[in-house]
């Protein structure tokens, strides 16, 4: 398991650069992932990790894209424009929880 | 006398009216079920329609022949649950008290969830093969195909039935060739998905078959609507696939009714406990099939193998005691290769589809993750199996609710994590 430091922090990831334990997370962190990404974070990026952290700590799981609309008021477009190329993926490895599992 | 109502009469409904009948005495329990459909769909019989294999009467009976025995059916729409009295509101007003709900009111393609999907062009250039009309209308179109580009699309999961969208590849793979336009169609596999399927193993070998078949595939696209006038797929990244035909599966959304109950979540499914089956917010409410948020696939296997569940677990309720079966995620799915053939995939929860053979370790007969002409027959002889043995909720020999790990292939690393 690849160990790194971030925003110097040192944090557990898995192969593909997911946190695997969230409590190495912080707002630091988020900024240094999202960089990663070639992402600088915003009030606009905030609001949308804020609805992933609050609602996966009452899901246990990262909320689909439909969800992202309707529950968290977030539009698609937005969420394409705050996170290019598959925005729930990428909005969830910065805001420190795994990669939503596909569909069955 | 005690009230069990089951809404919706699909084919988990029709299968829970039947085991229940048999365990509730009629003197102590009337049970009811309601549904708006005058007619009962073979609905894995819609894929074989645009290719002509099966006509409107191998997939469609009347109500009246599908409803078991002793069962009060009432043919109308529900206006609503109201959970917290304990009945189900009807359109005219009537009020229905129960004991026990059962909701088995599935879902159903919503093609107005995508920006210009039902536009002019709809039913036209632009179908869906997940209704019964949406089949026959594809049948019809098919019959006029001189060539071209042929986009099979995914919008976005969870969808009914995970693998249709790739048999209905296959199957116009074969069908194309015999018409002689296998050359001058290029078929397109559209999907949100990382890869042809939903999992790792199954995917690979897929991919691979699509390859072979002289398919592409895009992947990773989100659409974000439908431009008639190009004839085209728009993602949200601003891709675009052209098309002369369009066969799309439009969002899979719960009942309305569901959303008018304040029952269920953004995609209208029922919050659900996914091995007892029983409703999160209120015990006395069950849900089966695809009208639950399960993580497995949305298929009438799963359906069936649910309803043993659901069945001890209702008679447990009944009686007070803890809800003892429960349910592992357990999907059966043929998947149509075209030319005679078909794979075979077996899987729950916990393990993802595997080669190997079914349902006997070496015996088979049955190929898993395996082209077979056996596999076909299988999936050929399962419209009888439907009508004959599943709705009534007779038992199928070999085949339980719980998977079974014989006779699969699984890597040594998954087996010791197995529970």
């Amino acid at each position: 398991m690849p160990t790194k430091n971030l925003a110097g922090t040192p944090v557990d990831t898995n192969d593909e650069g997911y946190l695997v334990n969230r409590s190495q997370w912080n707002k630091d962190v988020a900024a240094a992932l999202a960089a990663e990404e070639g992402i600088t974070l915003t009030d606009g990026h905030w609001k949308v990790l804020d609805f992933i952290d609050a609602d996966f700590k009452e899901k246990g799981a990262v909320p689909g894209m439909r969800r992202m609309n309707k529950v968290g008021n977030i539009p698609t477009k937005d969420l394409y424009a705050l996170f290019p190329d598959g925005p729930i993926k990428k909005a969830a490895k910065i805001s420190g929880y795994p990669k939503p599992v596909s569909c069955v | 006398m005690k009230n069990l109502i089951i809404l919706g009469a699909g084919t988990a409904g029709t299968i829970m009216a039947s085991h229940l009948r048999k365990k509730l005495a009629k003197s102590d329990w009337t049970i009811t079920m309601v549904d708006r459909a005058t007619h009962h769909d073979y609905q894995p019989g819609y894929l074989f329609m645009p290719f002509g294999i099966y006509s409107a009467d191998d997939v469609r009976r009347p109500m009246k022949r599908t409803v078991p025995h002793g069962i009060d059916f009432r043919e109308t729409d529900v206006d609503r649950i109201d959970a917290e009295a304990n009945r189900v509101l009807l359109p005219d007003g009537t009020a229905l008290p129960y004991d026990v709900l059962i909701i088995a009111t599935g879902v159903h393609p919503a093609p107005d969830q995508v920006e210009g999907m039902v536009n002019g062009d709809w039913r036209k250039n632009v179908h869906e093969f997940y209704t019964f009309e949406g089949a026959q209308a594809l049948a019809g179109r098919l019959k006029s195909w001189q060539g071209g580009k042929l986009v099979v699309h995914i919008c976005e999961m969870p969808i009914k039935c995970p693998v249709a969208p790739l048999e209905f590849c296959f199957l116009a793979d074969a069908w194309l060739q015999k018409q002689g336009l296998r050359d001058k169609t290029e078929i397109i596999y559209v999907t949100p998905m990382s890869g042809a399927f939903t999992k790792p193993v199954a995917s690979g070998i897929l991919g691979k078959l699509l390859d072979e078949k002289r398919i592409s595939v895009v992947h990773d696209f989100a659409i974000a609507r439908v431009d008639a006038e190009k004839k085209a797929i728009v993602s949200w990244d601003e891709k675009e696939v052209s098309y002369d035909l369009l066969v799309t599966v439009p969002p899979n959304m719960g009942a309305e009714m569901i959303e008018r109950s304040g029952l269920g979540d953004e995609l209208n499914y029922v919050p659900t406990d996914k091995h007892t089956l029983q409703s999160k917010a209120h015990p006395n409410i069950f849900v089966i099939g695809d009208a639950t948020d399960c993580p497995t696939s949305k298929a009438g296997s799963v359906a069936h193998f649910e309803a043993e569940v659901l069945t001890e677990n209702i008679l447990h309720f009944i009686a007070g005691e803890p809800l003892r079966s429960r349910f592992d995620g357990h999907a059966n799915c043929f998947i149509e290769s075209g030319h005679g053939k078909a794979f075979l995939l077996d899987f729950n929860y916990d393990q993802e589809p595997v080669t190997g053979t079914f349902p006997l370790p070496a015996v088979g007969p049955m190929k898993l993750l395996g082209e077979s002409r056996l596999n076909h027959l299988g999936k050929m002889a399962f419209k009888w199996i439907y009508w004959n043995v599943l709705l009534p909720g007779l038992p199928i020999p070999f085949i339980g609710h719980q998977m079974s790990r014989l006779g699969k292939n699984i890597p040594p690393q998954d087996l010791k994590t197995a529970a």
